[in-house]
């Protein structure tokens, strides 16, 4: 276990973290102001992946297609909380799971009617193929450094957004009581839509910046999902500052279990059975982290006043 | 006055007691007769759907327990059917085959899971139940892929259907398919008496106000959790049940997929009935069965439909069928 492979997982384990806010933030804003559970989040990750191949086969520019993409994202999206979604806020919780599960089933085989099921993939922009080095000449892939960064910055941003601008505040004041908000004569449907389309349009932001590095293929979206859910849960629903420390913390755990769950228990067992149990503790790590936090604190480790 | 209760719950009409038992008499007939139907069409593919509805009617009436009278929307239930499936996978595997062995520790390492899980879950409520259900789901599905001694990601076969304190009284299609009938006939008359039984008016009462019942003196939480426990089980013993029908246990067995679409049978067939458990997941396979002759993503249709139903068709099949037979002129 040397310290630059430690490194490269480090930075692996961000990588996966900031990708991980990037849903888990949409996720998480909409249902803190709409009470409104979207299991249809994930799939709009993996449309946005899909959108920004298809555009770039078009224009064959990554930040067009980025744009493109994001555009159509945001646009079906709003597609769907018109025909869908909308019907469903006042819904109980049951009705929603249902719903979007449906949508969830539509879209992963519609990507596979229109794209089909072979995986695809989408290249790195030409200005960020290289590598960097590391110490002692250990290499690491510089778009993956371009996703930190980029995440870091969104998440700044998003920070700022909530906390000083008047529709942040209104975002904030929603999360607390919806109604409320609506009493004091804000248009709370279309405050509803601003936060949906902006949760779309992250997700689909976090699709597009990894196709690069993974395959792009049907249910991409599916995993992420329960893996944003874990981070939320444990963040606070409707807390984007829980939401971004989970989100780490969730990477981070995840990343380096898997890398080096093995190498742990050599310590303490034999290497046969440690490569046998070592994969199964790995994967169960971030769940028995979630177990944890939630037995310590059932709301999260940062509640929101509202929920 | 059960009734009354019922009615209050999420728009489902309260079928009257007879009506409740002609319709049960109805749908088990229905599935005892379908083998000789079968073999007179020559149509013996039926035979194995058959199965597969009960098997997950099985796992689908223990949701409906959880979802339609406690409340719970439990997304992982999946888990509890590919525990009991695994059971009987991995004893298979060492030699093992009895069912009188693997019945029952596919029941127990079940209902042992929704016991430590059950204590975590219920500290929530609401939302996070879901999403918490769900996680651990997932959770279980992840070991076992990771279970390279037992075909990881691939799954192992079987051998040979259990026997049964060693004679192979399951070994014929049509024995097991009695066998799987019989166990749905006790599964669900055992929920029947659970869910009107004093234990499950307490948590017909904690699904409509827990403050309330918390109030009164109970131990709300206490019950939630019995009945979780119970639900695992029974999930477990469907498990078992699938493992027997297809000879294969597969992780694929507790994707959160499958979690959804067991939720999504209960609903079909009109939530907190029992009865709607059982259509339902005879409707799902039979969507299923009749969708993919078109397509081969199926889902595409299906999942639109699933939409529509939440959106319009409130109370699923029996809700449905209720609600004609009223306007019909039968209030």
């Amino acid at each position: 276990m040397s310290g630059t492979l430690f490194l490269v997982q480090v930075l692996n384990g961000l990588q996966l973290g900031v990708l991980l806010f990037l849903i888990a933030a949409g996720l998480t804003l909409v249902f803190g102001v709409m009470d409104f559970i979207n299991l249809a989040h994930g799939v709009q990750y993996m449309l946005g992946a899909y959108l920004a191949v298809a555009f770039y086969g078009i224009v064959g520019n990554f930040l067009a297609a980025l744009v493109l993409a994001l555009l159509a994202a945001l646009g079906f999206g709003l597609l769907l909380e018109f025909l869908v979604f909308r019907h469903l806020y006042e819904r109980d919780h049951l009705d929603q799971v249902i719903a979007t599960f449906g949508i969830i089933l539509f879209l992963n085989h519609a990507v596979r009617v229109i794209w089909g099921a072979a995986p695809l993939t989408l290249p790195v922009p030409e200005f960020f193929t290289g590598t960097v080095v590391l110490m002692d000449g250990q290499l690491y892939p510089v778009w993956r450094l371009v996703i930190i960064a980029s995440g870091v910055v969104i998440a700044a941003g998003l920070y700022g957004l909530v906390s000083f601008t008047r529709i942040g505040m209104l975002v904030r004041a929603g999360a607390t009581n919806a109604r409320m908000v609506s009493a004091l004569g804000v248009n709370i449907e279309r405050l509803f839509m601003v936060v949906f389309g902006f949760g779309t349009m992250l997700a689909a932001f976090a699709g597009i910046m990894i196709a690069p590095i993974i395959s792009v293929e049907p249910g991409m979206g599916d995993n992420i999902l329960i893996l944003a859910f874990v981070v939320i849960v444990i963040g606070g629903i409707g807390s984007i500052r829980g939401a971004f420390v989970a989100a780490l913390l969730i990477g981070l755990v995840d990343t380096l279990g898997r890398s080096f769950s093995i190498d742990i228990l050599r310590l303490i067992m034999g290497p046969s059975p440690a490569r046998m149990v070592g994969p199964a503790i790995a994967s169960m790590l971030i769940y028995v982290l979630m177990a944890i936090v939630l037995y310590i604190r059932p709301a999260g480790l940062f509640p929101t006043r509202g929920g | 006055m059960t009734g009354a209760l019922l009615a209050a719950e999420g728009g489902v009409r309260a079928l009257r007691p007879t009506r409740d038992v002609v319709l049960a008499t109805l749908m088990f007939l229905v599935f005892a007769l379908l083998p000789l139907f079968a073999s007179l069409a020559a149509k013996q593919y039926l035979l194995d759907i058959g199965a597969r509805m009960m098997v997950f009617a099985v796992a689908a009436v223990a949701l409906d327990l959880l979802v339609g009278y406690a409340g719970l929307i439990s997304f992982g239930h999946a888990a509890f059917v590919g525990l009991g499936a695994y059971a009987v996978g991995i004893l298979s595997a060492h030699g093992i085959d009895d069912a009188l062995i693997s019945l029952p520790v596919a029941i127990a390492v079940s209902m042992l899971f929704a016991w430590l899980t059950g204590i975590v879950c219920l500290r929530t409520k609401g939302a996070y139940f879901i999403m918490i259900t769900l996680a651990f789901g997932q959770m279980v599905y992840f070991i076992a892929t990771s279970l390279a001694p037992y075909g990881g990601d691939n799954g192992l076969t079987v051998a040979a259907r259990n026997t049964i304190a060693g004679w192979p009284l399951l070994k014929s299609d049509r024995a097991f398919y009695y066998f799987t009938l019989l166990c749905l006939l006790a599964t669900y008359l055992f929920c029947r008496v659970l869910v009107v039984s004093r234990f499950g008016r307490v948590l017909r009462g904690t699904k409509e106000n827990a403050t309330r019942m918390a109030t009164i003196g109970f131990d709300t939480r206490r019950f939630q959790l019995v009945a979780y426990v119970i639900a695992g089980g029974l999930g477990g013993f469907s498990g078992f049940l699938l493992a027997n029908l297809t000879e294969f246990v597969s992780p694929a067995y507790m994707s959160w997929q499958q979690s959804g679409e067991l939720i999504v049978m209960v609903i079909l067939g009109g939530v907190g009935t029992l009865d709607g458990a059982i259509i339902g997941s005879a409707a799902y396979l039979i969507a299923e069965e009749w969708l993919s002759g078109f397509t081969e993503n199926w889902k595409v249709i299906f999942g639109p439909i699933l939409v529509l139903v939440v959106l319009f068709a409130r109370g699923g099949l029996i809700g449905l069928a209720s609600r004609l037979w009223r306007r019909s002129g039968h209030a």
